[in-house]
């Protein structure tokens, strides 16, 4: 592990007393653990200090939160699917004949005291919990994180990404009334449309025919143990890195790639991590307090006939919902006495495609740029112009296969038709992530260019002096030293020359990786060199 | 234009801001800059108001043992909770209550708590920055070689790579150990003749002679209670006397139908599917052909059917042929008739597999 | 809270409620004329009375409104035109629904006729019902004994999901038709009007005759629909009940947007 120069000029740590209880617990502990050595390793440790940086924090507090309150569930729950008759609280369900799944969470929600706050505790978490991982991929993605030595750790974080997602639907799907029931039935049906297996995939996975009297019984097995440990691994492995590679952080004046600028552990760090762990669990036990979350009892139990309008899935599934209704109609093929539900199988590939690509972009970038340097400076975004906007396609195609598993509730509440806004999503599927691109890359480069005029000239004061010659011109203040650092101190790629290797030839891969290298780093702006200052210096003085 | 092969050593030597840590890394196509601005270095120390300030620090501790102690005072408050607003037998407004006060009590006393603990941090404890080194990812060079040598050595001594029987068939018994696991998994449903999935989607219960009855009451439909514009939603009358351990879901979820009464005229209907209505009374699937959601929106003016989870819609007047959405095929129709006591019945089951597609469908 | 069974319940719950559905004679006749299907009715025992109870002036008075307001689409004699649906045999509960909602008369064409301020007093849409149920026999203006939501909230709330909850939603929010129309939703609605609806079944609405539910199966959904609309707050606010859309985006804007702006304060530095 790496060695820890203290900081700058921090007062030396008190050295411990002699005597005290304090002392004598400590020594007792460290003559049997050797923790010293750990807080000698690890207790001045720096952490750089920014905002989006603790994005990740806010997703490993949500999941302590979710186990925390998840663990209280457990101990009222009944993950049966054997037939009772609910005889609790709500009176719109007396006597009606439900899962002992169902009849469990009404009981919980209804007849123990904090049993629902736990719920929707539980269940906000959770929501909170996708949502920040999504929102922490995208500032590993903008700021190009990922980047040599952490390529590995983004696709770490990408499979606790899939892993929280699946968390959440089985999840989901444990109360057993008739919005999971049905978001069941769509797995099912989708399993069915897999090739060459499906159908026995749905028959081994329920146990029989849909919906059985296995799947929630089997899914809390899955959500309450296998899940949660792989998280957990991957977590205590994804944290592992952190220490391994030591924060990012971003460029600032005195920031180099040798160094880490930040707070100790011990104390700040510890104080302000600590601190927000209650903040976040503070402000989802908030809204648990004030706001419902997935009300069953409006729900009932699961029965295959009812539906309700508006049925869908949690929003980090929504994506694959969405990719369903956009598919086009009479999509089957019947082929050597084979179905092939291509219905269901083009969104499937479209969506695997794109999360295959999520997970694999990291290695596509460095083999373009064959850097092989460590990066522990962090980009602005604008600065890598072209994985920037690449960056903001994706987040549209997204955003449109999100949009579209609401396309109802986007029909009822803007007034237009249920077809129109499907019409625009299919199309927007394809327009969307280009003119995104497009329209990022131009803002890329013009901010580029904004970046290059304050470096040189200053920032634009707005006001405009006549000079003795009668000439107007609008004075600009210089930047200081510090501030332009950061506008001058970012990467720059060229594109690749295509060149014959050691036997005289160009292989395609060579030929793909120029075009792809061109297209990357042709529309450049080269950052401020220092003899371009002098010079500017030299017109203004 | 760039070329890989460039080493990043040189750089490192001209300028701390630079990669390298001396150790030897293409750096692709990056720009090796020469004439690069330097980098300034750390700016002075700006000291916060609570370390010039001595009023301004009195209070900022006030502020932080302050929001401790409410902190203490929500999780009372809690607790509190927990007994003044007990939840009364099929009170909902109790419920409420509970849920209410208990969680603005935590809430309270975990926001009060994290704070304070971060105002803490951030305006009284010590404030400067330190600065840890970077020490390159990969192994030194001695500790590469050494565990290279290791290898090496182990290689040497057990064998593994001189001994190939002994390695390959390791390696067969590592691919075989997992498989019984594999197979395990079969268990998972059930087995026998008439466990085949393929078989059981082939059918419905509904047979000839069934009665068209009611969800969920189970009571049986006569053709007159059908007025034109209405909308049944059907079970088989037999499925109503099925438990729940019988298969009552299993069954229910092939065999609900949708009962509709148009006017006549407006049925297009192929010629061999003449007799599957009755009077303009026809009966579909409600299982989506899609991913099997229930297809249960019906509007009696356009006569289309709607499906609330993908929106796939269906004509009813044209044998509920797809209109829009993402379903594949029409819905099966039920053919049904008119018993001697004027109830309706179907003719037989289905007469291909209801609801989603599946590999083995054709 | 809740016990095992051992033999089907659900069987039991039904030969409970058969027995007096089997024993009703129920002659349902669909009448159907040019210009689109509007209405269908049944000759429930319940209502067949009260239209004839109409005194001869308030139906002058309706006619009179009738010709003055509505005729101009439904024509002088509830006939019908090319815009608008012919009348005859709709009954008083279709034009109490329509009028009484504000939905009729219609503002201007669209997909379908939204809910707007009502344009008459209570008597006026009376008078106008009554002269209306006069073209022929149609379902009447429930009895106020069936609108009380005191009857069996879970037989109700059953009923309610297998046939309104598809289009309406679970929780009466209501939900998306085809082509820009739209099942309203059912929150703060009178139960005479959900009553009227579900036996007219107007515009795109099936029509749920009482063979098909029964007029206590109605006051069943309604008592359902209103004691989950009374207790709907149970966990907290519930934003719209309109499912997991809802509470990502709340969560998304309000959950996500809270905890960033709490990062920013955390890691800017104090003055």
């Amino acid at each position: 592990m790496s060695t820890v120069t203290a900081p700058a000029d921090t007062t030396k740590a008190p050295a411990k007393k002699s005597g005290g209880f304090t002392a004598a617990a400590s020594n007792y502990l460290d003559e049997r653990t050797s923790i010293s050595a750990a807080v000698k390793e690890f207790g001045r440790k720096i952490f750089p200090d920014h905002w989006s940086f603790l994005l990740g924090e806010v997703a490993l507090y949500s999941f302590i939160i979710i186990l925390l309150s998840g663990t209280f569930l457990t101990f009222f729950f009944q993950a049966s699917m054997a037939e009772v008759h609910y005889e609790g609280s709500y009176i719109p369900l007396k006597g009606v004949e439900m899962s002992a799944a169902m009849a469990s969470t009404l009981d919980l929600s209804f007849d123990i005291r904090g049993g629902l706050l736990m719920r929707q505790v539980h269940h906000w978490a959770a929501l909170l919990f996708v949502a920040s991982i999504g929102l922490h991929m995208l500032r590993i993605f903008f700021t190009g994180a990922f980047r040599k030595p952490r390529e590995l750790n983004w696709v770490i974080g990408f499979v606790l990404f899939i892993l929280a997602m699946a968390e959440g639907f089985t999840g989901y799907s444990l109360p057993d009334d008739l919005l999971s029931g049905n978001g069941l039935r769509i797995i099912d049906g989708m399993v069915k449309g897999i090739p060459l297996i499906g159908t026995w995939t749905s028959y081994l996975l329920f146990g029989g025919e849909f919906p059985g009297t296995e799947i929630v019984g089997r899914l809390y097995s899955l959500h309450i143990l296998l899940l949660p440990a792989m998280v957990l691994a991957f977590i205590a492995l994804h944290l592992l890195f952190v220490v391994v590679h030591k924060h990012t952080q971003y460029a600032g004046p005195g920031h180099t790639q040798q160094n880490v600028v930040g707070y100790p552990v011990l104390p700040v760090y510890a104080a302000k991590a600590g601190g927000f762990f209650f903040i976040v669990f503070g402000v989802v036990m908030l809204i648990a307090s004030l706001f419902t979350i997935n009300p069953i009892w409006n729900y009932g139990p699961y029965d295959p006939s009812p539906v309700s309008a508006g049925t869908q899935p949690d929003w980090y599934i929504g994506f694959a919902d969405g990719g369903l209704r956009l598919a086009p109609s009479n999509l089957d093929l019947v082929l050597f006495n084979h179905t092939f539900s291509f219905g269901i199988l083009l969104p499937l590939a479209v969506i695997g495609l794109f999360i295959v690509a999520v997970m694999l972009y990291p290695f596509l970038e460095a083999w373009i740029t064959g850097d092989k340097r460590e990066h522990h400076i962090l980009d602005r975004p604008r600065n890598a112009a072209t994985r920037t906007a690449i960056g903001a396609a994706g987040v549209t195609f997204y955003a449109v296969l999100w949009a579209a598993a609401s396309s109802d509730i986007i029909a009822t509440h803007f007034h237009v038709t249920m077809e129109g806004v499907i019409h625009t999503l299919q199309a927007l599927l394809f327009l969307g992530p280009i003119i995104a691109y497009f329209v990022t890359k131009r803002i890329c480069i013009g901010l580029q260019k904004k970046d290059r005029e304050i470096a040189l000239h200053g920032y634009e004061s707005g006001r405009i002096v006549r000079l003795p010659g009668g000439e107007y011109i609008e004075v600009h203040e210089p930047v200081s030293d510090y501030e332009r650092w950061k506008l001058v101190s970012h990467e720059e790629y060229k594109p690749l020359m295509i060149r014959p290797n050691s036997r005289g030839k160009i292989t395609a891969g060579q030929k793909v990786r120029a075009g792809l290298s061109r297209w990357f780093f042709e529309d450049r702006i080269s950052p401020v060199s220092r003899t371009e200052i002098e010079s500017s210096h030299g017109e203004h003085h | 234009m760039a070329q890989d092969g460039n080493s990043g050593t040189d750089l490192a030597a001209a300028d701390s801001s630079n990669h390298g840590h001396g150790t030897e890394h293409a750096v692709g196509t990056a720009v090796v800059a020469t004439d690069a601005v330097p980098n300034p270095g750390f700016p002075p120390h700006r000291p916060r108001v609570t370390d010039l300030d001595p009023k301004k620090e009195k209070r900022a501790e006030r502020t932080v043992y302050t929001l401790f102690y409410l902190s203490a005072a929500g999780s009372i408050w809690a607790i509190a909770a927990y007994m003044m607003f007990p939840i009364e037998p099929e009170n909902l407004a109790s419920v409420r209550t509970n849920n209410l006060f208990i969680g603005l009590g935590l809430a309270l006393a975990l926001l009060a708590l994290g704070i304070g603990a971060v105002h803490w941090g951030k305006a009284l404890m010590h404030d400067r920055e330190g600065i840890d080194m970077r020490h390159p990812t990969r192994g030194s060079v001695e500790t590469r070689e050494r565990a290279v040598e290791i290898f090496a050595e182990a290689n040497e001594e057990s064998g593994f790579g001189r001994r190939s029987l002994i390695r390959n068939s390791l390696i067969g018994a590592l691919i075989a150990f997992p498989l019984p696991a594999v197979v395990l998994f079969r268990g998972l449903a059930p087995e026998g003749e008439d466990a085949n999935p393929v078989n059981l989607l082939q059918n419905t219960m509904w047979k000839k002679g069934d009665r068209l009855a009611r969800d969920p009451s189970g009571v049986p439909i006569k053709a007159s209670d059908v007025t034109i514009g209405s909308v049944f939603h059907v079970i088989p009358e037999e499925l109503a006397n099925l438990g729940h351990s019988d298969g009552y879901l299993e069954e229910k979820a092939k065999a609900i139908v949708l009962l509709m009464r148009l006017n006549p005229e407006e049925l297009v209907e192929d010629e061999d599917k003449k007799d599957w209505s009755y009077d303009g009374i026809v009966a579909y699937s409600k299982v989506c052909t899609h991913v099997g959601c229930p297809v249960a929106l019906y509007e009696q003016q356009t006569h289309h059917l709607l499906c609330p989870c993908h929106q796939s819609q269906f004509d009813v007047t044209n044998h509920c042929a797809v209109i829009f959405g993402p379903a594949a095929r029409p819905l099966p129709q039920l053919p049904i008739a008119v018993d001697d006591e004027g109830y309706l019945v179907a003719q037989s089951d289905f007469l291909e597999p209801v609801g989603p597609s599946f590999w083995e469908r054709h | 809270m809740f016990r095992n069974h051992n033999r089907s319940p659900r069987q039991q719950r039904n030969t409970g409620r058969r027995s007096p559905l089997a024993t009703t004679a129920l002659i349902a006749v669909g009448l159907l004329f040019t210009g689109g299907a509007y209405a269908a009715f049944s000759t429930s025992t319940a209502s067949a009375e009260t239209a004839h109870a109409a005194s001869a002036s308030t139906v002058a008075e309706g006619k009179k409104l009738f010709q003055a307001n509505c005729a101009s689409c439904h024509g002088l004699a509830l006939e019908g035109t090319d815009e608008a649906p012919s009348l005859i045999g709709v009954g008083a509960a279709s034009v109490d629904f329509q009028v009484g909602t504000g939905r009729m008369p219609l503002q201007a064409q669209g997909p379908q006729a939204p809910v707007k301020p009502v344009q008459f007093t209570d008597e006026q849409v009376r008078a106008l019902a009554e002269y209306v149920a006069t073209s022929g026999p149609g379902p009447s203006i429930p009895d106020e004994s069936l609108l009380q939501a005191d009857g069996d909230a879970a037989n109700g709330a059953e009923l309610f999901r297998v046939n309104c909850a598809m289009c309406h939603n679970v929780a009466g929010a209501g939900g998306a038709l085809t082509e820009g129309k739209f099942a309203p939703a059912l929150t703060g609605v009178e139960p005479v009007h959900i009553y009227e609806a579900m036996v007219t079944g107007p515009q795109n609405m099936p029509v749920f005759n009482d063979a098909n539910l029964t007029p206590e199966d109605k006051r069943d959904i309604i008592t359902s629909l209103k004691f989950t609309q009374a207790n709907s707050t149970v966990g907290g606010h519930a934003l719209g009940s309109l499912g997991p859309v809802a509470e990502g985006l709340f969560m998304w804007i309000f959950g996500l947007g809270a905890v960033v702006a709490l990062t920013v304060w955390i890691t800017a530095r104090s003055n």
